[in-house]
């Protein structure tokens, strides 16, 4: 007897690799692309202008409005001035940015992807060169296809050339916000400029050229971390790009009536700048751009039907469109009844209130912060070898380290006054002193000046072990500025 | 190796045959210049390792014969370069000239500082604080030679008792025990006077007995209530601070077989720059004079 063997199902033999399918989105027109046009012109005026903006901080201080200055290890913003232990500004402002960005996600969806990330940005300032060069979507894939003759090496000599001088001016503006704009400008295109500030101007001006003019929808897709982990932002009551299946299925021609909405004219995928089609549902390529709504909306127009067939809508929506017009024939009747069952976007949900909550907290944190963020501090640092000098005449000497941090302008001129046991004497060496005989410590600008305190106690004082003194630095009319404690150490027995 | 490559029935699309705990991965392809990156990050990796010391092998420099030590003397080079207008600065002045110019002494501080560190700190400690057995505190206010600028200068550039320079200070003091010049009752006596300089005797007639002998043979030093002498670099005796302790065994070591601390003469070995912030560096320690 033989046994039979049931035949193994054909294996389909995927490659781990493909080739590279290139996307030729075409011209849209619409409400979205407005938007969009909108975003991109105002995020790059701001990229290429603010490096520009002064901002008038008195003599010795830089008067760029925005300005990371390593060399100095200042953070310039307008008004405010960090200094490098103060980054945690910054984190927290990252920190409002993140947890903002969750928000923003959780209710409308990757807004953030498809309008105002710099990639998106840039692949749109760089397609709309590829099509002002190389014509639309079909006039593209046909310079492609064909022979690369005169005009196939005119057209990509400009596109090229308009995309390297648009790389160098990113590349060149994002050294301007670490250096004074004029005069790194002039340095650069004297050839005076350091190799760092070459290196980095060549270095943002080739990913530049690289991501918006090569990788572009790849950045999204298979490079950027974003896309992986915002699913876990977005629900059912966000607002995502969506194709109301319930109202276009089944597709078919304009004049056939059992047909629904969706004409298959394609064009939603021939608009999309990552070369998906919205109405194979949610996909992680969609970076929620809303071309496709445009281009949909065009056509349906145009066929006289109303808009919306692709739309920014929530899931809960899209399901209770779907149920309940589950069963139905296409026509009128359906859309209305698909269209009636959608309520309004759930925008308070547990998960959008907390993100709500969060941000609230971090921003009054950082609110409490900056308000009671010191311009002048006092660091007090005892001498740590020897802890204590035995002094010739019995006496005890401890020496401490002041330094005074100025984060303003202006001058000061501060007297210190010691607070410990009556009989210890202060000493700061090189400090001129006042009409009361007490030591001024001066202020350097929007810097720190060092001084060396002695404290002595004399003979007789006996102070054994640790004794608690304290700093306190005085303003003009006496009251306590800074206190800082410290303690005055003599041997143990 | 994958396994079972198979169609996922959801999807529809096939698996890489890769299954972890029932969890199977699709198979999406990537294009393949991705492929090709990966390819020349492991291009580039292999020329570095060709060129570069990228090998735990002693003398596998690399073909381009690069060592982090081998560049250092170029940035050395290039920092003395950068302080150099400083330094000539610093040279031309007098140490009161710098401690009364607030760059120069700040920058005289700061590189006073590290040059205590690298060729002081062995004998008196990294805070000028001493350390028994002969090595004086720096940061007291007590100076066997002087605590004025040029009296500090003076020994950093001449040293102490180390026969390298003519004008070195510091004298010998007899062994008066071992040289046979006061027996051990007189030494005994005359450390006791020693201890009432500062009110620690414990033997009334001891002292009146060491009085006349310290008269005899210390006081042309020491002075006669023992307030030292800083020309000859003879310590004060009459205060708190010892610089080899101030017992009564101590004491009566230091008369009986002597004492005679060394420091080297700094003249030659470092920059005048560098023995000018020295100089003003060890007069900030203390306060100086």
């Amino acid at each position: 007897m033989s046994v039979i063997q049931p035949t193994p199902p054909p294996v389909e033999e995927t490659p781990l690799y493909v080739s590279h399918q290139k996307v030729y989105p075409r011209v849209v027109k619409g409400a979205v692309r407005r938007v969009k046009w909108a975003v991109v012109i105002l995020l790059l005026g701001l990229y290429y202008i603010v490096p520009w903006l002064r901002w008038d901080r008195g003599p010795n201080a830089p008067d760029q409005a925005v300005l990371v200055d390593m060399g100095h290890a200042r953070l310039f913003f307008f008004w405010f001035e960090l200094w490098p232990q103060e980054i945690y500004f910054l984190t927290g402002v990252l920190v409002l940015a993140a947890i903002g960005l969750f928000a923003v996600t959780s209710l409308f969806g990757r807004v953030w992807c498809g309008f105002t990330c710099p990639q998106t940005v840039w692949t749109d300032l760089f397609m709309w060169i590829e099509r002002k060069v190389e014509g639309d979507r079909n006039a593209r894939i046909k310079l492609d296809q064909g022979p690369k003759n005169r005009a196939w090496w005119r057209a990509k000599t400009i596109k090229h050339a308009a995309w390297l001088a648009i790389a160098m001016a990113t590349g060149g503006a994002w050294i301007m916000y670490f250096n004074d704009a004029p005069s790194v400008t002039w340095a650069m295109l004297t050839g005076q400029a350091g190799l760092t500030v070459y290196g980095f101007f060549a270095l943002f001006t080739a990913t530049t050229y690289v991501l918006a003019g090569a990788a572009r929808e790849q950045v999204c897709t298979y490079m950027c971390p974003w896309p992986r982990f915002q699913g876990a932002m977005l629900d059912e009551n966000s607002l995502v790009v969506t194709y109301r299946d319930w109202r276009g299925e089944p597709r078919g021609k304009p004049n056939d009536p059992t047909a629904g909405d969706c004409v298959d004219c394609k064009a939603c995928v021939h608009v999309c700048p990552t070369g998906i089609d919205i109405r194979d549902g949610q996909q992680l390529e969609c970076i929620g751009c809303g071309l496709c709504v445009d281009a949909c909306d065009d056509v349906m127009q145009r066929l006289d039907r109303p808009k919306g067939l692709i739309a920014f809508e929530t899931l809960k929506n899209l399901a209770a469109s779907e149920a309940a017009t589950k069963g139905m024939a296409p026509g009128a009747e359906r859309l209305a009844q698909g269209m009636a069952v959608r309520v309004p976007q759930k925008i308070l949900r547990p998960r959008t209130l907390v993100y709500a909550g969060v941000l609230t907290a971090a921003l009054v944190v950082m609110l409490g912060a900056w308000l009671l963020r010191e311009t002048l501090t006092l660091t007090v640092l005892r001498d740590r070898a020897p802890l204590y000098v035995q002094l010739a005449d019995g006496g005890l000497r401890n020496g401490f380290t002041l330094k005074l941090a100025q984060k303003l302008r202006g001058e000061l001129a501060l007297p210190l006054v010691l607070e410990g046991p009556p009989g210890l004497r202060l000493l700061v060496q090189d400090a001129a002193l006042d009409a009361e005989g007490r030591p001024l410590l001066t202020t350097r600008e929007d810097g720190i000046t060092q001084w060396r305190a002695l404290v002595t106690a004399p003979e007789g004082m006996r102070l054994r072990g640790s004794t608690p003194i304290t700093f306190r630095l005085l303003d003009a009319q006496g009251r306590t500025l800074l206190r800082q404690s410290s303690v005055f150490l003599g041997p143990d027995r | 190796m994958p396994t079972k490559i198979e169609k996922d029935s959801v999807t529809g699309q096939m698996t890489t045959g890769h299954e972890w705990d029932g969890i199977k991965e699709l198979n999406t392809p990537m294009p393949r210049w991705w492929l090709y990156t990966f390819y020349a990050c492991i291009a580039f990796s292999l020329v570095w390792v060709v060129l570069y010391p990228a090998l735990p092998i002693t003398g596998a420099t690399g073909l381009l014969n690069w060592t982090a030590r081998g560049a250092l003397p170029a940035q050395q080079a290039a920092e003395r370069a950068r302080i150099e207008p400083m330094m000539t600065r610093l040279r031309a002045a007098t140490p009161e000239q710098i401690a009364a110019d607030p760059e120069l002494r700040g920058f005289a501080l700061a590189g006073g500082r590290v040059a205590f560190a690298n060729n002081c700190a062995g004998c008196h400690g990294a805070g000028g604080q001493g350390a028994p057995g002969g090595f004086p505190s720096l940061a007291d206010d007590d100076w066997i030679y002087g605590g004025g600028f040029d009296a500090i200068q003076h020994v950093i550039r001449h040293g102490v008792r180390a026969n390298e320079s003519d004008e070195q200070r510091g004298i010998a003091m007899p062994a008066f025990r071992s040289t046979g010049m006061l027996n051990a009752a007189q030494v005994n006596d005359t450390a006791e006077f020693v201890l009432s300089l500062t009110g620690r005797s414990t033997d009334a007639a001891a002292v009146t007995r060491g009085e006349t002998l310290y008269a005899e043979n210390c006081a042309s030093c020491h002075g006669d209530r023992g307030e030292g002498n800083r020309d000859l670099g003879s310590p004060r005796l009459n205060d708190r601070i010892w610089l080899y302790g101030g017992d009564k065994a101590a004491v009566i070591h230091s008369i009986a077989y002597s004492r005679a601390g060394v420091m080297p003469s700094w003249q030659g070995r470092l920059d005048p720059a560098m023995v000018n912030m020295l100089t003003v560096y060890v007069h900030a320690l203390g306060g100086g004079e």
